[in-house]
């Protein structure tokens, strides 16, 4: 198998399951776990900017999947392009640090360490407090947003365990 | 009388929620506020009653970025406590598990935090575009001091490999291989990014301050050492509580920490390099000495310059330490619980970390006390913003704003330790 340093894209599900639905991100990857060919790698991320920059340096594409400020909507979700989308200030994607995903896309094209593709999708939250459970609107559309970080993976060429037939 | 006030209602680039009101009566800056609103956390609180082996795991969640500082001064106050004593090639390893902490932490804020505050940059992501060396060096030196915490520690945040005795487990001598290699990098990063940041414009600021930090007879102090200042202090962790006191403030949810017979004092790498520059050895001396710098240096703003060379020396001593590690026998020394007083202080990398446990027979924790680096210096800090803003009130509200942002900085805050960051109010009259 190839060791996930190797991985051509890479998914990261960023957030911190214990401060409610900011776990969302990582309810959702681990979905995509062992159903990804050995191109893809999936990882779980608190969302600090420098270990995310880290992580992406020399891959093709990265999918990630976070936990977006409420929005009027919790479990509605959106689909980011990071390299050709400004991120919306109003989904300002929640990061329990100082540097999030957005100061990493800005920091790691300053540095030229930009993949090619940068693809986020964010998930509006509703309760983020610490120790809180997901809530149940958003926990409700995790099977949808693998869904969609599966299609978005088929558009990247990368085909996933047990659905050939929807290729 | 007219009063003007600016206001900083949140100050960025450092650990934690805080704020900052100065107050300019007369043309004088009268009041300066570091007021900390971050919620207390109540860590002392939720450890009475749990084990004395849990202190240290359940201490480093105090800190992202310092964890080990958390769990270096909980195993050693718990040791006291067990009449235990931890040497040899654990000693060495708890050392060099520091060496990757204050790496990993003073890169991130010598490049990613205070540098844009010298280059005029809103930060290091706009400093990046300019700068991309250096913000690459900062970036590639933080990944090799948590490197070296993964090896260690199992994780490079809050490593789960700390026990009071030693450790779970402790690695082969062939798992730093590789990083020894890295370091050797890093110790070429280190000095460069000293000698960038000396280049930097510092404004003439000093002050006779009292400086405390440990001190140890045969090396520069981390884990171990008397607690000393440049003002006559000389005692023993155990005398903490006779010569420090906090207090509590009504501006902040952080207790300020004092010397009980002088007030104010000023911990961290300035403090350690004053106290025990003649205990760095011969190349980061001569370093030193190259950028301007003498034995004494009193300009806080000069500390960026100081963290830099205790890069440098950290990355020197990681390296000493491993080029003669040899596994040991025992991944840690037996603790039995017994009834006692333990005393903690070890070298976080912004100052002295105080910790005093009471625990009873069968092991449990009765009280718990922890003095937190930025809690030591927040009188320090609220002394500085009067002076510097008397120094700077030509400057326009925005510049004088930046100027005490940069002042605060200085002493690498960890506002979440003392309690979280800041919002600046000035008044002017």
């Amino acid at each position: 198998m190839t060791p996930a340093a190797a991985a051509r894209v890479l998914v990261i599900g960023v957030g911190n399951p214990d401060r409610g639905d900011d776990g969302i991100g990582p309810l959702v990857v681990r979905q995509l776990l062992g159903r990804v060919s050995s191109d893809v790698a999936i990882l779980e991320r608190s969302g600090d900017a420098l270990a995310l920059i880290d992580d992406w340096e020399g891959r093709d594409a990265v999918i990630l999947v976070d936990a977006a400020a409420p929005g009027g909507t919790p479990g509605s979700i959106h689909r980011i392009d990071l390299l050709r989308d400004a991120l919306p200030p109003e989904l300002s994607l929640s990061s329990t640090h100082g540097f999030g995903v957005a100061e990493a896309v800005g920091l790691a094209d300053a540095l030229d360490l930009l993949p090619a593709q940068v693809i986020a999708f964010a998930v509006e939250g509703a309760n983020f407090d610490p120790g809180a459970p997901i809530s149940p609107q958003v926990a409700a559309v995790t099977g949808e947003v693998a869904r969609r970080v599966a299609a978005e993976l088929r558009c990247m060429g990368q085909q996933l365990a047990g659905e050939a037939d929807h290729a | 009388m007219a009063t003007k006030t600016i206001r900083v209602d949140y100050i960025a680039r450092v650990e934690g929620e805080g704020a900052l009101d100065l107050t300019i009566k007369d043309g004088r800056a009268t009041s300066a506020k570091l007021k900390i609103f971050e919620p207390p956390r109540l860590f002392e609180a939720l450890l009475r009653g749990r084990g004395f082996a849990e202190a240290p795991d359940i201490t480093a969640r105090i800190c992202g970025i310092c964890p080990v500082a958390y769990q270096m001064s909980s195993v050693h106050a718990m040791e006291q406590a067990l009449g235990v004593t931890v040497d040899g090639q654990l000693r060495e390893l708890r050392r060099l598990l520091y060496c990757g902490e204050w790496i990993e932490s003073h890169a991130l804020h010598v490049v990613m935090l205070h540098a844009p505050d010298f280059l005029g940059f809103q930060d290091g992501i706009q400093m990046a575009a300019k700068h991309g060396d250096a913000v690459r060096g900062g970036l590639a030196l933080k990944k090799i001091g948590n490197e070296l915490m993964r090896v260690i520690g199992g994780r490079e945040i809050h490593p789960v490999n700390v026990r009071v005795g030693g450790f779970y487990r402790v690695p082969r001598r062939m798992e730093f291989a590789p990083v020894e290699e890295q370091l050797k990098h890093a110790r070429d990063l280190a000095i460069a990014t000293v000698r960038w940041v000396a280049t930097f414009p510092f404004p003439d600021y000093e002050r006779d301050y009292e400086f405390v930090s440990l001190c140890h007879p045969g090396e520069y102090p981390i884990n171990e050492g008397r607690v000393v200042s440049n003002h006559g202090l000389d005692i023993a962790v155990d005398d903490y509580d006779s010569e420090f006191e906090e207090r509590h403030v009504a501006h902040s949810t952080a207790l300020q920490s004092v010397l009980k017979r002088r007030g104010s004092y000023l911990v961290g790498p300035l403090a350690r390099y004053n106290l025990n520059f003649d205990r760095l050895p011969a190349d980061v001396q001569s370093l030193a000495r190259e950028v301007g710098l003498g034995p004494v240096c009193r300009n806080p703003f000069k500390s960026i310059i100081v963290r830099g060379l205790e890069l440098v020396y950290a990355c020197d001593e990681a390296l000493r330490i491993i080029a003669a590690y040899e596994a040991p026998d025992e991944p840690s020394v037996k603790c039995e619980p017994r009834a006692g007083v333990g005393h903690g202080c070890t070298e976080a990398p912004r100052g002295i970390l105080y910790h005093r446990y009471e625990i009873a027979g069968d092991g449990s924790i009765v009280t718990a006390r922890i003095a937190a680096p930025t809690s030591q210096n927040q009188a320090c800090i609220e002394e500085d913003l009067c002076e510097v803003a008397n120094q700077s009130l030509e400057l326009s509200d925005d510049a004088l704003r930046d100027r005490c942002e940069q002042t605060i900085r200085n002493y690498d805050p960890c506002i979440s330790c003392s309690c979280h960051f800041l919002k600046l109010s000035v008044q002017r009259s």
